[in-house]
């Protein structure tokens, strides 16, 4: 690693302009207006972006391997052989990761000003907001393992806080709680792998880990552990089985929020976390294969799920899980790239779906204003229908997104996906990618049944509300347009091999080598990544566009064509549509299971423990000696002639001791 | 000038007492103008502690005092201080004035009451400087009185029972004490013949064998166990706490119990090695049953004033693990997260002193969407809530990362046992942030309620930059403690 001064200053603003907006906007945001304050916060986060593409290319300037450049600040925790520094470091991993959440970050913050304008505590929002971005940028441009979960914890809290920006309702507020403790038990374990490394390593940073791992065998104890411990942590941010049921809760906040937060960026951070820990993982293969296991499942999983919600929030939060559950997947095979590359991409589609909802539900809530409704929910399908029509931008946006998204080529989602399943197949997880495989092809159906039912057909709410449809303002369509743009061609920067006709190389792939491919790794991963026959790519691909049109047809026919349709099967199979739909009881089994055991217990401690057993003890000491004294207090009577028979019989006692024995 | 240091800081105190006695009890204002002057100007005296202090020696005894007290009875006046005796001071110099500022409402007897703090803070200022086992005991016992009457006059409803139990408690394990302290004492020979209380004599002349030190640990250790609390000899804690007045409860929170863990660190471990080597197991057990016991108890609880009090049973858990865990790791996060503990549940005290203030009442159900009413104060308990959980970036974290990461080198699966704590935290301070700060403010009694005024957000201040300080930059602390607790431990090695 370099020390780079020359970066030093740079780098260190990158994180520390949101936190300043993020201050200044907590401070005196509540004098300005809304548009003031959302401009401002834009402003110290499009400066970041700004600062993050001047980095790009500084470091695109430096030779390959020379773009590792470690900076520490001054130190923070130091006692014994304890030696953490605010550092920070800056290499392709973290500049890519630097560059999209800063980017989409700025995109959202201006979309946020036309979607909270009308919103009384616009300041409070966009300082969360801004205190996010330094969290998530402290997180991926952290130089050691403290600093990095100092930004975990940090994005954690914010999306405690932005999660229950409605705090006066009761459920927003509890979904906040929710999402923070059971991050917390990830983080538990996350903790502990930090106390494991230390304790056998003797420090936190990167670089002093990641060599003096390297003297571990392949399958050692050590790794293994620290990896399945991270991957706790991991399973918590990114809401994997059995941990995901905060994300769909998530969705009480914002919808910005959801699509910055609870989308693009922050429940990315435990593919980044992997990523960057990738010297621990690779020499732990039974680590890697539960990472992929739990992917796979998970994505299948939360797909289910997603095929039955009418909230259209609902749909894309399991949806999120989901494409989670894919990084993982593709983390899990050791393809690390691939399932970074699906991070990115993901990154713009699923923002652009969630923005699209928002201007969705936001064009509906003006609706429901001008008529005077207050009870119907803007956010349930069931109440739109044909709104292409009325929102034709957010219409053709959502569409590309949803392209994306459901794997058709050439937009961006069908490469990362097809990355990731390839590689599954490639190294041999075949029962991993065929539960891929099936999970895409419920994703298109759940994605089209989203996209007919909001945009198709025709309107489902009352007669005479059409007209009041307004397409939303620009500051919320240029985000979405901007955003589908990148839906459509970032595919092309991580072109597989066997579609690269014009022999442009994969160019993510090579931009991130010098991460993945330096030190002790390099033989498993070339042994990983071997590259198959082009035929059997062609042939996976084409059954992968083959089951994302299977998907799209299955949602026309039940959605459009004939709309009765899923209703007759969900009659027909009343079990499973009623365990879809209440998303397998997962979150009732957890209540029984864990939350009212371990109240009953903690009641337990307090009522019988605490105040039966030690303070009955206590107590009943107290009232012993009490009574004693009562009972010796009956001896001092006052009476002359007892004292003096006392005295008598005490007299010749002592005598009687000291003259016979 | 520097020799004089420590007595004064010790006994200046005692000035504000003629002072607040000859102003008639009338003139209130008086009495609490009077006694904030003499708050503040004990705290910038204690201030020459810090900056004078010689980092480059910070294992050592620095300002030391020595001077013959009773000649025939071994009494020596001795004092002096290393790095964790001055984190400890200047806790207890800080949070004076601010028990002062927030006890700014108190109407009953407020001349007896003003008394009692500085009274209080002469005992617990010269406790962690004393240096000699007799002058250390009558410190020891002289904030006890105080404390008591804190409790059993300007306590709540069931003052008088808590107040007892405080006193009794304590006193139980403090008489085990002094007839320990004696026998060291005689058995502690000096090479020109003749016994000593002097800390630094003991250190290098007393010996005794496993047998005997595990006795005199056991002595020293109960009346330690109970000040701190640890588990099960906590349960005078929640009531005190619930009793005693605000100003009382941060002192308690703050410093009393700091007392406990401060003495275990300078005077049990130390001086028995081989005891503690023995009894490592249980204490370790005790401190980790603590922090689960602890923040579950809270978890349920209905009063929020009783769930601060029960998360410091868990909170002081943790700092015994740290102490335990025998490194500079554990035991410097220790020495830090005492002070942190102080900081914020002396300040998560005086938060729900003010709401408690305005509604007469500290019922969790009783609340609920303050943070509508009262925004800048959501924002400030949200903020020593995060601190108290242990939020990365604020102080907690610091000293909590520090104890569980060297208790972890020492004792893996206990540590692991009470890392779990860290979730419970979260569970129990966020589900009473909910009920209280957050929902629909469905209680009519909670509409406008009034906002922090400057006196209370100036008490808030100090604690809140401390919060961020230590948890950005704690090495200003932590270079002044880690030389202490490498010769403490120096010492325990070499015994």
């Amino acid at each position: 690693m370099t020390q780079g001064n020359e970066f030093g200053l740079y780098l260190a603003l990158i994180p520390l302009l949101p936190l300043a907006g993020a201050v200044l906007n907590g401070l005196f945001g509540r004098y300005t207006s809304a548009r003031v304050s959302g401009l401002f916060a834009s402003a110290a986060i499009g400066a970041s972006f700004v600062l993050a593409l001047l980095l790009f290319f500084r470091l695109g300037e430096l030779p390959p391997e020379a773009r590792s450049i470690s900076v520490s600040y001054v130190d923070w925790i130091r006692a014994g052989g304890l030696q953490l520094d605010w550092q920070l470091l800056l290499d392709p991993l973290s500049m890519v990761y630097a560059l999209f959440v800063s980017g989409v970050a700025t995109l959202i913050h201006v979309y946020s000003i036309g979607y909270m304008a009308k919103e009384p505590c616009f300041a409070r929002y966009f300082a969360y907001l801004n205190l996010f971005c330094f969290s998530m940028l402290i997180l991926v441009l952290g130089g050691n393992y403290l600093v990095m979960f100092l930004g975990w914890e940090g994005v954690g809290l914010c999306s405690y806080l932005l999660i229950g920006f409605w705090f006066g309702d009761r459920e927003k507020a509890s979904a906040g709680k929710k999402a923070f403790i059971v991050n917390r038990i990830g983080d538990f374990g996350f903790l502990l792998a930090l106390f494991l490394l230390f304790s056998q390593l003797g420090t936190l940073d990167y670089g002093g880990v990641f060599s003096e791992i390297g003297g571990y065998p392949q399958g050692h104890w050590l790794p293994t552990a620290a990896a399945l411990l991270l991957f706790l942590g991991a399973v918590g941010k990114s809401a994997q089985i059995p941990l995901y049921v905060w994300l769909p809760d998530a969705m009480a906040g914002p919808t910005p929020v959801s699509a910055l937060i609870h989308a693009a960026t922050m429940v990315t951070a435990g593919i980044y976390m992997i990523g960057r820990s990738h010297a621990i993982y690779t020499l732990a293969p039974e680590a890697l294969l539960v990472v992929a296991v739990v992917g796979a499942l998970t994505a299948l999983f939360a797909a289910t799920i997603g095929l039955a919600q009418n909230d259209i929030k609902k749909v894309l939060a399991y949806s999120t899980v989901s494409q989670l559950g894919y990084m993982f997947l593709g983390m899990g095979v050791g393809a690390y790239t691939a399932g970074l590359f699906h991070v990115l991409t993901h990154a713009f589609f699923k923002a652009l779906l969630f923005l699209g909802a928002g201007a969705v539900i936001h064009a509906l809530h003006h609706v429901y204003h001008e008529v005077g409704e207050h009870h119907r929910d803007a956010q349930d399908m069931r109440n739109m229908g044909g709104l292409r029509r009325r929102l034709p931008v957010t219409y053709w946006t959502f569409l590309a997104a949803t392209l994306a998204i459901a794997g058709f080529p050439p937009f961006a989602g069908f490469f990362s996906k097809d990355e990731i399943l390839w590689q599954a197949f490639n190294t041999g997880h075949w029962p991993l990618w065929l539960m891929g495989l099936l999970a895409a092809g419920l994703t298109s159906f759940y994605m089209f049944r989203l996209l007919f039912m909001t945009f198709h057909g025709t309107y489902r709410g009352r007669e005479g509300e059409e007209r009041h449809f307004r397409e939303n303002p620009p500051s919320i369509l240029l985000p979405l347009v901007l955003l589908a743009v990148l839906s459509m061609v970032a595919g092309f920067w991580g072109l597989p091999h066997f579609l690269d006709f014009a022999h442009l190389g994969n160019r993510f792939d090579d931009y991130l080598a010098p991460v993945f491919h330096a030190g002790t790794d390099l033989h498993f991963q070339q042994e990983l990544v071997t590259h198959g026959s082009a035929a059997l790519e062609w042939l996976l691909a084409l059954l992968a566009v083959g089951v994302a049109v299977a998907g799209l047809l299955a949602a026309r026919r039940m959605y459009l064509a004939d709309p009765a349709l899923p209703g007759r099967l969900a009659q027909r199979h009343p079990k499973l549509y009623d365990r879809l739909l209440n998303k397998w009881y997962v979150d009732e089994l957890y209540e029984r299971v864990v939350v009212k055991p371990v109240r009953a217990l903690c009641d337990f401690f307090w009522h019988h423990v605490d105040e039966l057993v030690i303070d009955g003890l206590v107590n009943g000491l107290a009232r012993a000696c009490k009574e004693g004294g009562n009972l010796v207090r009956r001896l001092q009577s006052g009476r002359l002639p007892q004292y003096l028979a006392a005295m008598a019989l005490g007299l010749t006692a002592i005598l009687g001791w000291i003259f016979y024995l | 000038m520097s020799e004089y240091l420590l007595p004064l800081v010790t006994f200046f105190p005692l000035l504000a007492l003629p002072a607040l006695l000859l102003i008639p009890s009338r003139a209130t204002g008086a009495l609490k103008w009077t006694a904030l002057f003499f708050g503040l100007a004990e705290f910038l005296i204690s201030l020459p502690l810090f900056f004078r202090f010689d980092v480059s020696r910070g294992g050592e005894m620095q300002f030391p005092v020595s001077c013959e007290w009773t000649p025939d009875l071994d009494f020596v006046f001795h004092m002096g201080l290393d790095g964790i005796s001055l984190m400890l001071v200047l806790l207890t110099t800080l949070l004076l004035p601010v028990c002062i500022l927030a006890s700014w409402n108190i109407r009953q007897s407020l001349k007896g009451y003003l008394c009692m703090y500085f009274l209080m803070t002469v005992g617990m200022v010269g406790v962690f400087t004393a240096l000699d086992m007799v002058l250390f005991y009558v410190f020891w016992e002289l904030v006890l009185i105080p404390m008591y009457f804190l409790i059993g006059i300007w306590g709540g409803k069931r003052r008088i029972y808590a107040a007892l139990k405080f006193v009794l408690f304590t006193i139980t394990g403090s008489v085990l004490m002094l007839l320990a302290i004696l026998f060291v004492y005689w058995n502690t020979n000096l090479p020109g013949g003749g016994h000593s209380f002097d800390l630094l004599q003991i250190f290098e002349h007393f010996r005794a064998d496993a047998g005997v030190q595990r006795w005199l640990f056991l002595a020293f250790a109960l009346a330690f166990a109970i000040k701190v609390p640890m588990v099960p000899f906590h349960t005078w804690l929640p009531d005190a706490h619930v009793e005693a007045p605000t100003g009382g409860s941060v002192i308690l929170a703050g410093v009393l119990l700091k007392m406990g863990t401060y003495g275990f660190l300078r005077f049990a471990m130390p001086l028995f090695p081989a005891a503690l080597q023995l009894m490592l197991p249980i204490l370790v057990a005790l401190s980790v049953v603590g922090v689960v016991y602890g923040a579950m108890v809270s978890l349920v609880q209905k009063d929020v004033k009783k769930l601060v009090a029960y998360s410091s049973v868990s909170h002081m858990g943790f700092v015994m693990l740290g102490l335990f865990a025998l490194n500079v790791q554990g035991v410097s996060g220790a020495v830090l997260q005492m002070v942190n503990h102080g900081i914020s549940t002396g300040a998560l005290f005086i938060a729900v002193g003010v709401i408690y203030e305005r509604r007469h009442t500290r019922m969790i159900d009783e609340f609920g969407g303050l943070a509508s009413q009262m925004p800048v104060y959501a924002f400030v308990l949200l903020v020593f809530c995060l601190s108290s959980i242990g939020l990365p970036g604020l102080n907690g974290f610091v000293g909590e990362f520090m104890i569980l990461l060297g208790a972890f080198q020492s004792q893996p699966v206990p540590t692991i046992v009470a890392a779990t704590g860290v979730i419970l935290a979260a569970v129990y301070i966020l589900w009473m942030v909910q009920r209280v700060l957050f929902g629909p403010v469905d209680n009519p009694q909670n509409r406008g309620l009034k906002d922090l005024d400057l006196r209370e957000l100036l008490v808030f201040a100090p604690l809140l930059i401390l919060v961020v300080w230590i948890g950005v930059y704690p090495d200003t602390f932590l270079d002044r403690i880690n030389p202490a607790v490498e010769a403490t431990l120096e010492l325990m090695r070499n015994r």
